[in-house]
């Protein structure tokens, strides 16, 4: 079985105003209170294009490598709900405003980090519209309360082609895009706050044969239920195909509690949405550098080139220089970007730290990271700040200390307490024995005490050399530098 | 000459207000308007009195009285497109043009009469009911009339106003205001004008803000203007023209207002007379004051030259499709959630939906949303809705190519005959008088040219006739300097009511077309 799997991802464009309207962008405002007349649907009122949600989109075409169209089109798509309040949404269904991009993204192998494949997902288009307001179904007392705070606000629809083939794949691909919406700024893209959806279509079919029947799997926001979404609907075909039942085309909802996909109770047959062009709205003319009249500044109009000129850095870009500027390997540079602040944490300690940024690195994504997942915390909640690690890792590359002894002294500053690591060195009298001299003795005991070990050594094992080594370090209650340990015990053992 | 009566202190704002609160009142029966707006009238008087007192009013417009069609936004005051959807409806802000006559003193005096959502030819298929015209009462009309007996015959002899703003067309017809805003969408000013024997304005699309007039069919919908005279439809239209932000199908340009100079040397116009507007069911009284004018222009000495606009017979089909579809569309946001009536039903939203779009909107209106969602399904589509597109391109390419030939101006019938009485009209449906009744003034619409009707002369029954010339895009002041030169020829007279007698009007009386500039 060959499943394929296409995404249609809805991105809230960062604006202060709404697409079409002049009322406010927030998120959980009071009921009801971001709502303008032309939101309400009231009669008379008229649809004003707002220009920073045109430059939004413009690009994010351009970093998904879009065509980006110079004259597009506004278009009425029926329907009724009651989070619609016109009786249609305003969007782009016959020339939308970007076509024809690509998206490339990684994914490790195997779960190892060390193997990393790029993929690329073909972009069909980008195209400008509204967003609904939200309708609450309130069963117990038979009503529904309409909210229309989020009625108008601008969104880019971002269509992927049915190029990937499982959960994993579109996961990775939502979550590249979602890099690059915030490096660009188009779109905060936050999943649990509605800023970004996805609309997940999946079918199966034999290879060889034509494309099956495909589902819809609606308004999916978070990675997580996005991969197991689509991998129990992918499940899920598989074996109706195999009972011998066939697919229907229609609409399902993920049930995050239970798992699964579930039929759609509202969107029942097809849907004709009468299509008709938006006949307040004129056709959205973008101008180049080429194609700008002479006497017009770059403030009048929308200048392609003038945005393009003026993109950040994209998510693949930032990851090549970091590992150019660092030397890290490209596995790291993909987990630094992957999570919010971890960059620039990162850069800080390399700033502040004599350590090299290819052993700061490990520090960063074995220790850290792994605190602070296993306490659920972001890296802006980190209760160990970039100079406290940086402080403790100066310590460590000055051989004041030793790498386990670092460990310990990271748990303590992960409580928090306020302690410099250099306090807590001293506190737990975790400083390397700096005395050769009582090294030598402390050696010179476990020599004595472990004869057969020394007879092993001799004959040839130098394995058991690590033991010994392991013993100091007990006696030494971790106190001793082991490269140092080892020296003095094979000049021992070589007398 | 009001504007000058009232800087002169001849007469003051409030007078002028009461004046004409008072003849709305006496002449309540024609069911002019919808909505009297009595106390904020008075207070724009007083507002406007003030001004003058210190010498300074605000312009031309300060102070006069004028009334709006119930299809435009005014905050404050009840809108309701003649529909039972929005009775009780207030709306929360000011269409642009209102707000532009306000910002100019003028006095609102309320909200006229129209067919539900605009949407008709004769202004009787209003939840109000319809509108008489003015003209039924005249004294032109009864010597003409034969009557029987004299007050039954009356009452049901009355004619029509024709429409959809047959409201606006009354108010100033019957002198209860100077101007008044219209809508027009297929001739919907143009037609109840040439019936009342009021000049009726269709600007150019675009020219003036749509923002605040709720729409029948937003690509071909314009604010209309209703005055005596032409020049005051200058004035108005002067003061409410120009790009506006909040409407993005308005133009650019900067718009000038203009006054319209007093032509006399006509020979170096060209007069075009599109052979095609020689529809079937013109009478030939209309057909021979068509002729007759052409003929003004030509003893003047223009130039006057049949033309031929081969698309026309078609624009009646493909403005029913163009005007269903986004008729559909339009009134798809009335479902009672957010404002309006809202039915009782509330077992489901779908329901509730349906019934209180059943229970808000006319047969009229719901015949057509019902025609425009078949024209806009995926399967006709194409058939219908491109294919009248691109008929509506070639009719307004038509036009184009007249203009290009050297014509300035086209000179056509208005309507098809004088004004119905209204129990003949009703024996037809809606959709039978539009189709009919449309055809001379729809093209304009389809092509979004200016069209201005101009009261021409009286019917054998007594009625008034009006001409129309359509001129070239964005020329308004062309077009009405030509309609205004034909206005002086042609002398129209002036309406006998008894009404307008009773009030004493020193004002009018010094005045054969009591005009306000």
């Amino acid at each position: 079985w060959v499943p394929v799997v296409g995404l249609e991802i809805h991105a809230q464009i960062s604006s202060n105003s709404k697409l079409f309207s002049g009322s406010q962008v927030q998120f959980a405002a009071p009921p009801n209170s971001l709502v303008s007349f032309f939101d309400a649907s009231l009669p008379g009122t008229l649809p004003v294009l707002n220009r920073r949600c045109v430059e939004a989109a413009v690009m994010t075409g351009l970093a998904l490598n879009c065509r980006i169209n110079k004259k597009s089109l506004f278009d009425r798509k029926h329907y009724f709900y009651a989070d619609l309040p016109a009786g249609y949404q305003i969007t782009q269904q016959r020339v939308p405003i970007a076509v024809n991009g690509s998206l490339s993204y990684s994914l490790c192998i195997d779960n190892k980090m060390s193997q990393m494949v790029t993929k690329t997902v073909r972009i069909k288009q980008i195209q400008l519209e509204q967003d609904s307001g939200k309708s609450l179904h309130d069963d117990i007392r038979s009503q529904t309360l309409v909210d229309l705070n989020r009625a108008g606000v601008g969104l880019m629809e971002v269509v992927m082609e049915p190029d990937m083939c499982c959960g994993e794949e579109a996961a990775a691909a939502v979550r590249e895009l979602q890099l690059i919406l915030q490096a660009l700024g188009s779109s905060q893209a936050v999943m649990a706050e509605g800023q970004l959806r996805v609309d997940a279509n999946v079918s199966v079919h034999h290879p060889g044969e034509p494309y099956g029947v495909r589902t819809e799997v609606k308004n999916i926001n978070s990675l997580r239920f996005l991969a197991k979404a689509v991998d129990y609907e992918i499940q899920r075909q598989i074996e109706e195909l195999e009972n011998g039942g066939t697919i229907l085309n229609e609409t399902r909802a993920f049930d995050s509690k239970l798992g699964c996909t579930v039929p759609m109770r509202d969107k029942e047959g097809k849907q004709d949405y009468r299509f008709m062009p938006e006949p307040n709205l004129p056709p959205l003319i973008l101008y180049d550098a080429k194609s700008l009249p002479a006497n017009m500044s770059h403030q009048q109009v929308v200048n392609i080139d003038w945005i393009h000129e003026r993109l950040p850095d994209l998510p693949s870009v930032k990851r090549a220089k970091l590992v150019e500027q660092y030397g890290i390997l490209p596995e790291h540079s993909f987990t630094l970007l992957n999570e919010d602040g971890l960059t620039e944490f990162f850069e800080n300690v390399v700033k502040q730290t004599q350590m090299k940024p290819r052993k700061v690195i490990g520090w960063i994504l074995n220790d850290l990271l792994s605190y602070l997942k296993q306490h659920s915390l972001t890296v802006k909640e980190s209760p160990v700040s970039s100079f406290l690690l940086a402080d403790l890792l100066n310590l460590l590359e000055k051989k004041e200390i030793s790498a386990a002894a670092a460990k310990q002294v990271l748990a303590e500053l992960w409580k928090g307490e306020g302690k410099t690591p250099l306090e807590i060195v001293k506190e737990k009298k975790l400083e390397l024995i700096q005395d050769q001299k009582e090294l030598e003795q402390i050696c010179q005991v476990v020599i004595d005490g472990h004869e057969n070990e020394v007879m092993a050594i001799k004959a040839g094992n130098r394995k058991v050399l690590n033991k010994l080594i392991g013993l100091v370090q007990r006696e030494t209650h971790g106190r001793s530098n082991p490269v140092l340990v080892k020296q003095l015990l094979e000049k021992k053992l070589s007398e | 000459q009001v504007s000058v009566a009232l800087k002169e202190g001849q007469v003051t704002p409030t007078q002028l207000c009461q004046r004409c609160l008072a003849l709305i009142r006496s002449t309540k029966f024609l069911n002019a308007y919808i909505t009297v707006a009595e106390e904020t009238a008075l207070k724009q008087a007083e507002e406007s009195e003030k001004r003058y007192r210190r010498g300074q009013p605000l312009g031309v417009l300060d102070g006069i009285p004028v009334s709006v069609k119930d299809n435009f936004n005014t905050a404050g005051i009840e809108t309701t497109c003649a529909s039972n959807m929005l009775k009780g409806y207030i709306s929360p802000y000011n269409a642009t043009v209102v707000q532009k006559l306000l910002d100019q003193g003028a006095v609102l005096l309320g909200k006229t009469n129209l067919d539900e959502f605009a949407m008709g030819s004769g202004s009787t298929d209003g939840v109000f009911g319809p509108v008489r015209n003015p003209w039924s009462y005249s004294r032109q009309y009864k010597e003409k009339s034969v009557s029987k007996s004299h007050s039954e015959d009356e009452e049901s002899n009355w004619v029509i106003t024709g429409g959809s703003s047959g409201g606006s067309a009354a108010a100033v017809s019957s002198f209860t205001c100077f101007a008044a805003l219209g809508s027009d969408t297929g001739g919907s000013t143009r037609n109840p004008a040439a019936h009342c024997g009021v000049v009726g304005l269709k600007p150019t699309y675009g020219l003036i803000s749509r923002h605040g007039l709720i729409p029948l069919v937003n690509s071909m919908d314009v604010p209309g203007i209703l005055t005596r005279c032409v020049d005051d439809a200058a004035v108005v239209l002067g003061s409410i023209a120009g790009h506006d932000p909040k409407d993005s199908t308005t133009i650019q340009d900067n718009f000038m207002p203009f006054e319209l100079p007093d032509l006399t040397d006509v020979s170096k116009l060209s007069i075009g007379i599109p052979k095609e507007y020689h529809a079937p069911g013109l009478s030939s009284e209309i057909l021979a004051l068509w002729s007759k004018a052409a003929d003004l222009f030509k003893d003047a000495g223009a130039k006057v030259i049949e033309v031929s606009l081969p698309h026309t017979r078609y624009s009646i089909v493909c403005y029913h499709v163009l005007c269903t579809a986004e008729v559909a569309s339009n009134m798809a946001r009335f479902d009672g959630l957010e404002y309006g009536h809202r039915s009782d039903m509330n077992e489901s939203t779908e329901s509730m939906y349906a019934a209180t779009r059943r229970e808000g909107f006319n047969d009229v209106v719901r015949g057509r949303i019902l025609s425009g969602n078949y024209f806009l399904l995926k399967q006709n589509y194409e058939n219908y809705f491109i294919k009248a597109q691109k008929v509506r391109r070639l009719i307004a390419n038509d036009f184009v190519k007249v203009f290009r030939s050297g014509v300035d101006i086209l000179l056509t019938p208005t309507t098809l005959s004088d004004a119905v009485p209204y129990m003949e009209f009703i024996k037809e449906d809606n959709r039978t008088r539009s189709t009919q009744d449309d055809i001379l003034t729809q093209a304009a619409n389809m092509a979004g040219l200016p069209a201005v009707s101009v009261p021409t002369a009286l019917s054998e029954k007594g009625l008034p006739v009006g001409l129309q010339f359509i001129g070239r895009s964005f020329q308004e002041k062309q077009l009405l300097t030509i309609a205004k030169w034909f206005e002086k020829q042609v002398k129209f007279p002036m309406i006998q009511l008894e009404e307008v007698k009773r009030l004493d009007h020193g004002v009018f009386q010094h005045q054969k077309s009591a005009s306000f500039s």
